[in-house]
């Protein structure tokens, strides 16, 4: 009795020492030190070392990579790193290159602009290049690569070509070429975008993916807002001779019924030097993409 | 037959009243289970961490069963001279040797028989439960037989490892047969480094040295199909049945190897 009575109180003693400490301000690191560890980066040395469980470890670092970049992410730290990801990945996929999810996931984190990722399209498209060398007939990293270059680099002849050499490969959709065509012959306007995007949503397994393609649709439904916002201001302007000071003209000259928001529901700012119509500055919808909408200035 | 029959019998029963056995497949069944949880991290791939979990917990724990037993087969008869007893009995050493393997491989293949049956228990509740849409995005089913085909080679590849440990037993220490064991099983995985050492050294005597290592010590990276099957990738029977094939003429090699040793062995 008095050993199971001592144990407990041991136990609460450890418990409440755990919390006291949990309440002190964490001890700094040093400047310019994230506190972040990769003690092994070699791929070679790693796939040599998993012996034959090097499937598993690819599993641990994916953990690791999802637990370091959602983490990141979360975080208020105005200096933020993102600074294991890439090796993170680079290990995992070298321990295992079958792992698609690892490649396409990634590419996506990796090409994320800062401070939502790392904002490095070429380390996506150095990953992507691995998944091709590993796995040259799959079709959906050549879509991906036509993606980032599209997307995030709005480099549409690159974009276009990689689209068309996806939609050459068995077992691809049949609107990977004509998206090449358009994309080639209109390069990155919301259409094309949109298309895109949709085909994303429409075809992704996972909810983390659903809800970013989500979110990029309705960052082309507020670009194409704005741009028929434009076209009505443009339109006040004709007939009055002068920009509206206010969403309050618009109304009143019977443009408009009610001021206008985007589709996160926060209200659309109108310049009235300019006449340019942009999202307010907390709107969740920041930064939108650089591409045009039909009839944008 | 029938002798060794009786040990391998004896060697079984006495397997089955060690706790530590009890522990190992305990454990491994409660890290089959929850690799469950640990799927809910991957952003979408809890299959695959699953089953990679799954076939590497039976593969890791039958590892240990096969060493910490195997090293002790042959040691705990000759420590606690009951070994003296065995041999006076109407029975030649070969059939106290092949008894004593017989016995652990009876008692592994029982042991990797109740973590296979827990391992597809949890794939078919996670199958019953899922979302037909997610079960679609699988690259191979749930419930895939084709894994039966990775638990075949990692049963003939612990059927080697308990030759190598019952053979280092036959003369050797436990901690000794151990550390032998465990570094022949990694040595064992580096076979392509052995035979791609000509292309790294300029000396063609340590070439020829290494690729006839290469040859002579066993290849344990062969039995690992572990990553294809989780694929859904196709591991043809033909591969199966000569890396089989192959698994079962090495530990008949080490079997005559641990018989002749212990034949010649004296025990004054």
């Amino acid at each position: 009795m008095r050993t199971i009575v001592t144990i407990i109180a041991l136990l609460a003693a450890v418990v409440g020492l755990q919390a006291m400490q949990e309440r002190r301000q964490p001890l700094g690191l040093p400047p310019g030190a994230t506190g972040n560890v990769l003690y092994v980066r070699s791929p070679e040395f790693m796939r040599r070392a998993a012996l034959s469980y090097h499937a598993l470890l690819a599993d641990v670092y994916w953990i690791r990579a999802i637990q370091h970049y959602g983490g990141t992410k979360l975080t208020n730290d105005p200096s933020k790193q993102y600074d294991l990801l890439y090796p993170l990945l680079d290990l995992t996929t070298s321990l295992d290159p079958n792992f698609d999810i690892a490649y396409g996931f990634g590419s996506l984190f990796l090409a994320e602009p800062y401070p939502s990722g790392p904002g490095r399209p070429d380390l996506s498209i150095a990953l992507l290049q691995k998944a091709l060398r590993a796995q040259p007939d799959k079709w959906r990293f050549r879509e991906d690569l036509g993606f980032i270059y599209y997307w995030w680099l709005n480099d549409y002849v690159t974009a276009a070509d990689w689209f068309k050499r996806a939609g050459e490969l068995p077992g691809a959709p049949n609107w990977l070429k004509p998206l090449a065509a358009v994309t080639l012959a209109q390069g990155g306007n919301v259409a094309t975008s949109r298309t895109l995007w949709t085909e994303v949503f429409n075809t992704a397994d996972q909810d983390w993916l659903r809800t970013q393609a989500t979110f990029r649709l309705r960052q082309l439904d507020a670009l194409d807002e704005i741009a028929a916002l434009e076209r009505v201001v443009e339109a006040y302007r004709a007939r009055t001779g002068s920009l509206p000071r206010s969403w309050i003209d618009v109304i009143r000259a019977g443009y408009l019924t009610a001021p206008p928001a985007d589709p996160a529901e926060y209200p659309l700012q109108l310049d009235s030097a300019s006449g340019k119509v942009t999202l307010a500055g907390n709107s969740s919808l920041n930064p939108l993409p650089a591409t045009t909408a039909p009839g944008a200035k | 037959m029938r002798v060794i029959r009786h040990i391998a019998v004896n060697v079984f029963k006495e397997s089955v009243r060690d706790k530590v056995l009890y522990n190992l497949v305990v454990f491994a069944v409660l890290l089959i289970s929850l690799s469950y949880l640990i799927g809910q991290l991957t952003a979408g791939q809890d299959m695959k961490i699953i089953k990679d979990l799954g076939l590497a917990s039976i593969s890791i724990f039958g590892l240990l069963i096969a060493i910490f037993i195997g090293i002790g087969l042959v040691w705990k008869e000759v420590e606690r001279r009951s070994i003296y007893a065995l041999l006076s009995k109407p029975m030649r050493r070969s059939e106290l040797v092949l008894g004593k393997y017989c016995g652990l491989v009876l008692t592994l293949l029982i042991n990797i028989a109740v973590m296979t049956i827990a391992f597809y228990a949890l794939l078919a509740y996670i199958n019953w439960v899922i979302d037909p849409a997610v079960r679609l995005s699988w690259p191979a089913p749930a419930v895939d037989p084709a894994m039966l085909k990775a638990i075949v080679l990692i049963v003939i590849e612990l059927m080697l490892v308990t030759a190598i440990a019952l053979f280092f037993s036959t003369f050797s220490s436990p901690f000794l047969s151990a550390i032998l064991t465990i570094g022949i099983w990694v040595i064992g995985h580096f076979g392509a480094d052995l035979r791609n050492f000509g292309g790294v050294v300029g000396s063609p005597v340590a070439a020829a040295v290494a690729r006839g290592l290469y040859y002579v010590l066993p290849n344990f990276s062969a039995f690992d199909v572990k990553a294809q099957v989780v694929h859904g990738q196709a591991v043809p029977l033909g591969y199966v049945g000569l890396t089989s094939l192959y698994g079962l003429t090495y530990l008949a090699l080490v079997l005559v190897g641990a018989v002749a040793i212990f034949s010649r062995r004296d025990f004054k």
